[in-house]
């Protein structure tokens, strides 16, 4: 595999953790209220509806979209979410805005969904949506980080299998410590995905808009390692003028 | 009989037409907030590097090397500093 593969891989898996662990915060909470049965219709009806989206607008993709003006779609895509998770992760690191807290919304989804009714045993469609809705919402984000990045290098099989290998961690992960999701160390990943997707989306507008970057695919990871150098000034810099220890925030 | 049936198609043609108008404005609210979100700044930055990237693809190669990665790293650097001072 090239460099760019490897870490394509490394930011489709990392993207995708992040937004899984949302989703499964989600279906834990539905499915402890509600009901098991209808959280995991809820949640395997979202995952059936994403991968008919993947096919359906993926595969179009690759296969009639001039390749440099895709580079360039999705490079501006990534770039665009790669700078702002960046920033919210610098932020969040350096103390300035609180960190993911995911008991938080586990305990917000409870007692919102309490309120609704109590408990069934047979089908719930309050569980089922609220299930659906959190997989599908989520579930978009990692399907168009998916796409873009799986399109972009004709690697849409690679980057789907990335994916598919983090549903199955988060799913396993979270079986085995259920309601201990705040254990993830959610912002480091978002930073580390940061990173790469800023990394992705600058070198892709570069080379569809006719940018040579010398080295090729290695000029990733000098990118990868300017960002991550820039990091370690930036966070500490910013800290230097935080508050103390903000409170955890659910969303 | 036949003005009934023209008032139910009508009714139903007023659901259809709210739901569309609604799946309208929820696919529209998720790309206005994944694409802009709390940092419409960035998303101003990114389409001034894609047309930065296009002017700089015919000069030499170590110029677009050096300021397209810089813009953008120094973009967020600003949008991050601007973040901390409203928050203080």
């Amino acid at each position: 595999m090239t460099t760019s593969e490897w870490v394509l891989m490394a930011a489709v898996f990392g993207a995708s953790t992040v937004e899984m662990v949302e989703a499964l915060t989600i279906v834990l909470a539905a499915g402890t209220s509600r009901g098991w049965r209808s959280a995991l219709e809820g949640a395997a009806a979202a995952v059936g509806v994403l991968g008919v989206l993947v096919a359906a607008v993926g595969v179009p993709l690759v296969r009639y979209v001039p390749i440099d003006a895709l580079r360039v779609v999705v490079g501006a895509l990534l770039l665009s979410l790669g700078m702002s998770w960046l920033r919210k992760a610098w932020l969040r690191a350096s103390g300035h805005k609180a960190l993911h807290d995911e008991d938080a919304i586990y305990a917000e989804t409870v007692a919102g969904l309490a309120v609704d009714g109590p408990r069934v045993r047979t089908r719930d469609p309050v569980g089922f949506a609220v299930a659906f809705k959190g997989v599908f919402l989520e579930g978009t984000e990692v399907v168009l980080i998916v796409i873009s990045l799986g399109a972009s290098q004709g690697r849409l099989a690679l980057a789907s299998l990335a994916a598919l290998a983090a549903l199955v961690m988060v799913v396993v992960v979270g079986a085995i410590v259920a309601r201990q999701l705040s254990k993830v160390p959610e912002n480091l990943i978002k930073l580390v995905v940061g990173i790469m997707l800023t990394s992705f989306g600058l070198f892709w507008v570069g080379e569809g808009a006719g940018i040579h970057w010398p080295g090729s695919d290695l000029f990733l990871l000098a990118l990868v390692g300017s960002l991550v150098v820039l990091t370690s000034v930036v966070v500490p810099w910013l800290a230097r003028t935080a508050p103390s220890r903000t409170a955890p925030v659910s969303s | 009989m036949a003005g009934a049936h023209r008032a139910v198609a009508h009714r139903a043609g007023v659901v259809v037409t709210a739901a569309i108008a609604r799946a309208g404005r929820a696919f529209g609210r998720f790309w206005l907030d994944f694409l802009v979100g709390d940092t419409p700044e960035l998303f101003a930055v990114t389409l001034v590097v894609v047309a930065i990237s296009f002017g700089l693809a015919s000069v030499p190669r170590a110029v677009a090397v050096v300021v397209v990665p810089l813009l953008a790293f120094g973009a967020v650097v600003w949008s991050a500093a601007r973040g901390r001072v409203r928050q203080r």
